[in-house]
This record gives C-alpha cells, structure tokens and sequence, in this order.
C-alpha cells in the first residue's frame, strides 16, 4: 500500500512562469530536473546559487536570467575569459543555460529558515 | 518501514544522546511517523552527507533520512595535503555534521552499519539496532587493501608506514615524521595502479612536502614510486612543476609497482624494479569499496567496486541500494573524487525523490567535477569535466569539447581552490 504521503499532493515552489519564458507553470517533475540540474553548480557557488560570506566564487541567487544566459555564452564562445567557467560552460547545451538561468534569477538570496 | 524510536534509543546508547545529535522535539516525532518514506544514508564523506541533504531539500522535507557514520565530524581529504605541507592544520578541515540535523532535519546516529538484509530492507548497527528503510543511499568510501602489499598491515597498525589517504589522525601522524626526518632525508611515496581515490592527490602530495623540504630542509628528496606507466592525472602540468620549481628534490619513478614493505628498515619492495628504502615511507596499497559494500555483496565489479545503473545509481547487484562515491564502477573520464561523489549524491537524490513520488527518473542527469591541486602552499592547477548521461550507452560520458586543464599553476586558482572547499564542505554540511 502507498503510504499516505505519497498519496499528497507535494507542494513545491513553482518558478515563476515569465522568468521562464512560458506560458504554463512548471509540473512538480519539472521543477525536481530543474533544481537537480542547478544542483551541479552548487558545489562551487553554494546551495542554491547561495554564495557563502567571503567567498571568491560569486553567488547566482537572485541575478537576472538575461543577464546569466550571456555571460553563461560568453564563457562559451570566448567573449568572456575565465579559469574553470570557459571549460565547464562548454559542457552545457542552450537549452539547459535557459533551465539554470531560470532556476537561479527565481532564487531568493537569503536562505528560507 | 520506520526506525522504531526505542531501537534509536538503543543506537545511540541513551535518550540524552540524542540531545547531543542535534534532535529537535519535531523531528523526534516524526521517527513516530509511520506514514513517510525513510532514505538511509549510510556514510557521512562527501557523497553520503550530500546525499542527505539533497533528498531533505529536493522532497521539500517530505521524506525523512537517516544518516549513519561512525565518526563524530566530517574531515575533508581534499587539502589533507596541506597540512603535510605544514601551512594548514587539520582543524580548519574538520567540520562537525550537526547542522544537517539542525537546518535540514536529518536525524543522525553515530554508529556504524554492520549488515544490510535488502531483501528485507534493513540495515543493522554495529550497537545491534535495527533500521528499516524504503531507500538505501551506500557511500562507503574506500578500503585499503592490506594483502596487496605483504607485511603493510602490520607496518601500519605500528604507526610506522602510513597511508594518510583518509584525513584524520594519520595525516597529523604523517607530519610529525616529516618535521621528525633530518635534513638530506627521503620521504618516498608510493602509489597503486589506478583506480585509486583521488588521481592526482599522490602528486600534489609530493608537491607540498617538496615546498615544505625546500624551504625547511633543502637537502631532502621527495621520491614518486608510481605503479603506473606514467603521471595519472594533470600529468605535464606536474611533471613541469617538479622540474621547474623541485629541481633536484622530485624525483618522478613510473612501473614500480609495491608488492612488500618491511618496517625494521622502512623499505620497500617492487614487482620488477630495485628496492627502496626511505627515511619516511607513504605506501599506498591498493584499494576497493569499503568494506560494508564489498561484505553486502555489492563490489560485483573484480571484486573491488559496484556496478551500477548510472541513471539512478541503483546497484546491479541489490534493488533499492544506490551506491554512490569512490566505491562504484566508474564510466569513462569519471574520477574518484569528493567533488564527483557530491554530484552522484544529487543525481541519487534527485531519482529518489521521483521514484519516491511515482515519478518517471530525469533520463538526462548531469554531472560536474572541478578539481584543485596545490603545487605549494599557494599556487594550484586544475583539471574539471562536465558529464552527460547517454541513454543509448546507459553510461555517463564527458561532454564534446567540454573541461580542460589551467595552463601553469596560480595564485588566483589558490584563492578558487579555498572558495571551492568552503563552499563544497557547506553545500553537504551546512
């Protein structure tokens, strides 16, 4: 038998629609691969974009996602130089810079407690 | 599927215990809550902490977790090699997990698993407690070897030939015998074929006690005794360091494969090249799954790692056990390391909490791995990668024209490296 919280709806923080660009809101499964996605930058700019006080890798929280697809582009096709950003930008398609600059311009820069 | 409370209890020896473990009254009641589904993490290094937390964040705290480990606080293996060097001490890389608990509502418990029954989906402490759980999360780490390097156990368990290749009391151990060897000594170090946790760390250990030499005791020789046919990771970048900057004091040795040490000399000895002897001996023997994985069958793979489904992680060996970290059978370019077990406890997480849910598993996860090397106590190189999951291959493979190497070592890197180890320790941690 499913236990009951399965059987509950789960709520989940929906990205805002016009950060995406569309028209629906996310489904909870959309949500779960976008935030999982944005996972693999977390290491080196903090759970959530959320940069740590003093940290010399800037956070992602919070800034704008036009502003993030570009430099994110930049670092791809040279426009932008870097250490490790111009090799690791490479690894991701349009697509998923679109995802994660949604993810992170929709986070909030203070934790939630 | 519960972790009855009174066997709780029992793990962690007394109720006052569990004050100390950071248990809040909220999620003491919720070990009473027979209606959510229980992940168990057992292993608290990099991809077991981040495990936890990762399945508390991702199922916005719908699911609960349990994480077992023996220790009482999360010591970082990446920048161990510093305190070799004498620039750090242990301290700054010792982190203690209770905010997991405290931020993210894992409920922890000190001990050590000493069995797992999945087909019951039970794991077992060594206290003699009970955990059932609906997922198992396995980051066991590493386990040394001792039988592939004859007379290496009995060395160690001395204190007389260390590994330090888990950070902890050894390391500090280690130290003490550099600082204790004359000037004009040799401290050699040798290294196992690869696979091996932490491709480059070998290296880069023998860069930093080499800046420690030079500027402490310029006589002395740092000796690399590689059991591989070359450098295995960052390769021309160290080679170029030890002729540029330890010229005369690195001296790089490949095919030397250690087969025994003896400890009244402090010597070892190779399959096919000369015996050594050294005024300090760091002889890493080989290595596979830690011992939990290999004893529940899971290090299907020569007997050393686990085959998994990348895709989840799940072992090919036991339904509903993911295992994750240096103790799986690793796709191609995927190295051994903190910053990739971290990613692979995301990926985990994130296929729990979908299957959890009912939900069809992201068929396109992606991995990063960003790694930093000191080649002193301030200069570092990198080596990073970006890995796709190819369906068509059921594998993860580096992305096309993805990663890269830094061109020379920098300062600039040093001050990333530190960023990237705060931010890491806090995004499994904190």
């Amino acid at each position: 038998m499913k236990p009951t919280w399965m059987r509950r709806p789960v709520i989940v923080a929906a990205m805002s629609a016009a950060v995406c660009g569309v028209q629906a809101q996310p489904n909870e499964q959309q949500v779960l691969r976008a935030r999982s996605l944005a996972a693999t930058c977390a290491q080196c700019h903090g759970t959530a974009g959320r940069a740590l006080a003093g940290a010399a890798v800037p956070g992602l929280a919070g800034l704008p996602a036009g502003y993030l697809v570009e430099q994110m582009k930049a670092f791809k096709n040279g426009g932008r130089l870097a250490t490790v950003m111009p090799q690791i930008a490479k690894g991701y398609s349009d697509a998923q810079i679109e995802q994660l600059a949604a993810y992170f311009s929709a986070q909030k820069i203070e934790a939630p407690r | 599927m519960k972790l009855q409370r009174r066997d709780l209890l029992k793990a962690t020896g007394a109720a006052a215990a569990l004050g100390s473990l950071g248990l809040t009254g909220c999620a003491m009641n919720t070990l009473g809550t027979p209606d959510k589904a229980r992940v168990l993490v057992v292993g608290g290094g990099f991809g077991g902490a981040t495990a936890a937390k990762y399945v508390r964040l991702l199922s916005d705290s719908k699911i609960d977790v349990v994480l077992v480990e023996p220790e009482a606080a999360f010591v970082s293996c990446p920048l161990s090699n510093l305190v070799l060097g004498g620039s750090r001490l242990i301290g700054d890389l010792t982190m203690p997990y209770t905010s997991l608990a405290k931020q993210h509502g894992v409920t922890l418990v000190k001990d050590r698993v000493a069995s797992i029954d999945a087909a019951k989906r039970v794991a077992v402490l060594a206290s003699g407690a009970s955990i059932r759980y609906d997922k198992l999360v396995l980051s066991p780490g590493i386990e040394m070897m001792w039988d592939g390097v004859t007379g290496l156990k009995e060395a160690s368990a001395q204190g007389r030939i260390l590994q330090a290749w888990k950070a902890g009391a050894e390391t500090v151990a280690l130290r003490r015998q550099l600082e204790a060897m004359p000037d004009g000594g040799v401290f050699a170090i040798t290294i196992p074929e690869a696979p091996y946790r932490c491709p480059p760390g070998p290296y880069e250990r023998a860069c930093v006690v080499a800046a420690y030499f030079k500027a402490a005791k310029p006589r002395s020789k740092v000796l690399i005794l590689d059991a591989n046919e070359d450098v295995t990771s960052k390769g021309a970048l160290f080679k170029r360091v030890w002729a540029e900057q330890y010229k005369g004091i690195v001296e790089y040795r490949p095919q030397h494969k250690a087969t025994s040490v003896d400890a009244a000399s402090n010597s070892v000895r190779f399959e096919i090249q000369e015996e050594v002897r050294a005024d300090v001996l760091n002889v890493l023997p080989p290595m596979r799954a830690g011992a939990i994985a290999v004893q529940t069958s899971l290090a299907n793979s020569n007997a050393r790692w686990c085959n998994v489904h990348y895709l989840n992680f799940e072992s090919t060996a036991a339904p509903n056990i993911h295992v994750i970290g240096d103790a799986i059978q690793v796709a191609p370019a995927m190295p051994k390391s903190g910053h990739m077990a971290s990613s692979h406890a995301k990926v985990v997480a994130a296929a729990i909490v979908a299957e959890l849910n009912g939900w069809e598993i992201n068929p396109a996860p992606m991995l990063s791995n960003t790694c930093y090397s000191f080649v002193d106590d301030k200069r570092v190189i990198h080596v990073v990668s970006v890995h796709e999951y190819v369906a068509a291959e059921k594998t993860f493979k580096t992305v096309a024209g993805s990663g890269g190497l830094s061109p020379a070592p920098n300062e600039l890197e040093g001050t990333y490296a530190w960023s990237w180890a705060r931010t890491i320790w806090a995004d499994a941690l904190a």
